[in-house]
C-alpha cells in the first residue's frame, strides 16, 4: 500500500514536470519575446533589454526555467536592487496586462469556477445515473429508447448553443430568471443560484447523457455477471441483488470518470463562463489569451494540469478503498 | 424419513420438461419433454454435450432461466410442483432446499465482498434474525466442512485470494451452510485442472454421504459422472436419450449415442486410433 503510494505521487511529479516543462517551452521560447509587448510601441531597444534583464530572458533557457520552477516552490525576485519585486511561491509571474500577480488572480476566480464545477457536477450524477439505472432496468422498452434518444440529443449540442438557447428562454423569453447579476450568496441567496442555475445546467447536460450511457451500459453487463446469477441462486430478494451485487461493480468505473471530469471542469470552464459573463478561471483564460497575456495563460493550463493529476490520484486512492482487487494482493 | 409415502416419493419428480425460446426463426426448444426421477440421497448425473440442454434442465429447476425462456411440464421436488410457485416462494426455496454450484467459481463469486460475507448473506436472508456473529461462526463452519484450513481467518479473504479449487470449496460451502435437500453441480470441476477435480468430486461424494442431500451433477465429463452419480441420465439436443442406473449405463449402454461417449472417453488401454467425434450421420 506504501509502496503504491509513493509510486503514485513519483508518476505524479514527473506528469507534472513535464507539464510544466512544455508549457514553458510554448509561452517563453515559441512565443513572441514578451519584452517587447510589456514595452509597447514607444520603446527604445535599451527599455527592451531592460525588461528582458528584469524577466530573467537574457539567460539561457534552462537556467529560466530552473528560476521558474524554484519560483513555484519557494518564490522569487524580479530585478535587483530598488527595483526588485518579490513574489512569493507558489510564483506563477505577472501578468502582462494588469502587472497583477497570476497567482492572486487565479485565487480570485477560483471560487466561482468551483462553485460552477460543484452544482454541475451533482446534477450531471444525480440525473446520468438515475436515467442510466432507470435505461438499464427498461432495457428495450420505451423508456429505455426514449432515454437513449435523449442522450444522443444531450451529447450533439454543442455548449454555447445550448447557453444562449437557455439564456433567451429563460430570462428573455420566460422571464423565469432575472438577468444574472454578479452578487454573493451571504448578500442574495435566491439571485446568487439563479445565476448559477444556467451554466451548471448547461455544464451538466452533455456529461449526465455520457454517465447515463456509461450507467446503463455497466449495469446491463453486470447483471450478465457469473456472480449475479449466484446471488439469485443463493434464494436472495431482487432488491438485494440489485443493491449488493449489481450496483456496485457496475457503479464502481463511475468514479473514475467522475474524478477526471470534475477536476478537468475545476480547471475552468472556458466557454460557458464566457457565455455567462462568470468570473471564473475559464474566463480568466479565454481573456488572457484573447490580450496574449502570457503568464496568465500558463498559470491557468499548469492549474488545470495539476488538477487533473491530483484528481487522479485521488481517483486512484478511492479506488484501493473500492476495489478489494486492488487493496490486497491475490493468493496467498 | 418418517412414512413409507414419503421414502417412495422422489426427492426431485421432473416430468414432461420442456423449456423453450421464441426467435426470429420461430420456437426452438432446448429441452423436449423430459422425465426423470432423483431418489432422496441419491445422486443423477445429467450427461451430454454443448447445447444438449443440461444446463438449462437445472436452471429449470431453479426457476432462474434467462429472460423470454418457456418452461412447460412439472418439477415437484418433495411432492410440491415448483412451477407453480410465485417468485418470492421460489426465492424461499432457492439457496435454502435446492442449491447449485456452477462452473466457474471465479466469475461465480462477486469480487467486491469477502468469502465470509458471500456464504453468510444466503444464510442471514434465509433465517431472520440470525446475528451477525452467529452467520459467521455457520460460514466458518461451513468453510472447515469443505476442509479450506485455517478457516476463521480465511473467512476475511476475497475471491481472488483463493486458488481455482478452493474457490470452488468456497462455493459449496455456501450451499453447505443452508443444509439444502438438493444440490444442483452444473459442470463443477470443468474449470479446474484434473487433480483438483477429483478433490472436488470427493468433497461432493462426501458430503452427499454425511448431510443425505440429493445430488444433480451436471457434466459433458462420463469419467466425471461415473466416480459420483448412481443414476445418469443422457441428453443431446434437448432430447433424453436414454437414462438408468450407472452401471446399466456403463457396461450396457442401449443408445448408439451414449455408446459413443462412452467410446470418446480415453482409456490407458485403449490402442491408439483416430479420434471419433458424435457426428449426426453416425447415430441417426
Amino acid at each position: 500500500m506504501i509502496r503504491f503510494l509513493v509510486n503514485r505521487l513519483l508518476g505524479m511529479a514527473v506528469v507534472l514536470f513535464l507539464v510544466c516543462l512544455f508549457t514553458y517551452v510554448i509561452f517563453f521560447v515559441l512565443s513572441p519575446d514578451p519584452a517587447v509587448q510589456i514595452c509597447g510601441k514607444n520603446c527604445t531597444p535599451e527599455a527592451i533589454d531592460q525588461l528582458r534583464a528584469n524577466l530573467g530572458l537574457d539567460r539561457p533557457f534552462w537556467a529560466q526555467f530552473w528560476t521558474f520552477l524554484t519560483g513555484l516552490f519557494a518564490g522569487r525576485t524580479y530585478g535587483t536592487g530598488a527595483n526588485a519585486i518579490e513574489c512569493a511561491a507558489p510564483c506563477l509571474g505577472y501578468s502582462f496586462q494588469t502587472s497583477q500577480p497570476v497567482t492572486d488572480m487565479i485565487l480570485q476566480r477560483l471560487p466561482v469556477s468551483a462553485t460552477v464545477a460543484i452544482g454541475a457536477a451533482v446534477l450531471w450524477l444525480l440525473a446520468g445515473v438515475s436515467a442510466g439505472l432507470l435505461s438499464a432496468v427498461k432495457e428495450g422498452k420505451f423508456a429505455d429508447r426514449f432515454i437513449t434518444g435523449l442522450t444522443l440529443t444531450g451529447m450533439s449540442i454543442p455548449n454555447y448553443v445550448l447557453a444562449l438557447s437557455l439564456q433567451f428562454l429563460l430570462v428573455v423569453t420566460l422571464g423565469w430568471l432575472p438577468f444574472p447579476q454578479a452578487v454573493p450568496f451571504s448578500e442574495d441567496p435566491a439571485q446568487w443560484f439563479a445565476n448559477f442555475l444556467m451554466p451548471w445546467i448547461v455544464l451538466s447536460i452533455g456529461a449526465a447523457a455520457v454517465y447515463t450511457r456509461l450507467t446503463r451500459a455497466n449495469v446491463i453487463e453486470t447483471l450478465q455477471e457469473n456472480y449475479v446469477r449466484t446471488a439469485r441462486a443463493k434464494g436472495l430478494s431482487p432488491g438485494l441483488v440489485w443493491r449488493r451485487h449489481a450496483l456496485r461493480p457496475a457503479l464502481t468505473p463511475i468514479v473514475t470518470i467522475f474524478g477526471m471530469d470534475f477536476a478537468g471542469l475545476l480547471g475552468g470552464a472556458l466557454i460557458t463562463e464566457t457565455v455567462f459573463g462568470l468570473n471564473g478561471v475559464g474566463k480568466l483564460a479565454a481573456d488572457s489569451i484573447t490580450k496574449n497575456d502570457q503568464p496568465v495563460i500558463m498559470g491557468v493550463t499548469l492549474l488545470a494540469a495539476f488538477l487533473v493529476v491530483v484528481g487522479n490520484m485521488v481517483v486512484d486512492l478511492l479506488y484501493t478503498a473500492i476495489d478489494p482487487r486492488v487493496r490486497v494482493g491475490s493468493a496467498t | 424419513m418418517s412414512t413409507a409415502t414419503r421414502d417412495e416419493q422422489p426427492l426431485l419428480r421432473v416430468r414432461d420438461l420442456t423449456v423453450g425460446f421464441t426467435t426470429a426463426a420461430g420456437e426452438t426448444n432446448v429441452v423436449k419433454h423430459l422425465d426423470f426421477d432423483l431418489a432422496r440421497g441419491g445422486a443423477l448425473g445429467i450427461v451430454g454435450e454443448s447445447g444438449s440442454g443440461k444446463s438449462m434442465t437445472s436452471l429449470a429447476v431453479m426457476g432462474l432461466l434467462p429472460k423470454g425462456a418457456k418452461r412447460t411440464g412439472s418439477i415437484e421436488l418433495d411432492g410440491t410442483e415448483l412451477t407453480t410457485l410465485r417468485e418470492r416462494q421460489m426465492q424461499a426455496v432457492r439457496g435454502d432446499r435446492i442449491a447449485m454450484v456452477f462452473q466457474d467459481p471465479l466469475s461465480s463469486l462477486n469480487p467486491y465482498y469477502t468469502v465470509g460475507t458471500q456464504i453468510m448473506e444466503a444464510y442471514r436472508s434465509h433465517r431472520t434474525g440470525v446475528t451477525r456473529r452467529a452467520a459467521r461462526k455457520i460460514a466458518i463452519e461451513a468453510m472447515e466442512r469443505v476442509h479450506i484450513k485455517d478457516a476463521a481467518r480465511r473467512v476475511d479473504h476475497y475471491p481472488h485470494q483463493f486458488s481455482g479449487g478452493m474457490r470452488q470449496r468456497v462455493m459449496i460451502a455456501m450451499t453447505l451452510s443452508m443444509e439444502p435437500d438438493l444440490i444442483i453441480a452444473d459442470e463443477p470441476t470443468t474449470a479446474l485442472d484434473v487433480t483438483v477435480q477429483a478433490q472436488i468430486l470427493d468433497l461432493l461424494a462426501e458430503i452427499r454421504r454425511d448431510t443425505g442431500a440429493g445430488l444433480i451433477l451436471i457434466t459433458h465429463d462420463l469419467a466425471v459422472v461415473s466416480e459420483v452419480a448412481d443414476h445418469i441420465v443422457v441428453m443431446r439436443d434437448g432430447d433424453l436419450v436414454e437414462q438408468g442406473p450407472a452401471e446399466r449405463i456403463f457396461c450396457d449402454p442401449q443408445a448408439d449415442y451414449t455408446r459413443m461417449l462412452l467410446d470418446a472417453v480415453p482409456r490407458i488401454d485403449d490402442e491408439i486410433g483416430l479420434l471419433r467425434t458424435t457426428s449426426t450421420e453416425e447415430t441417426r
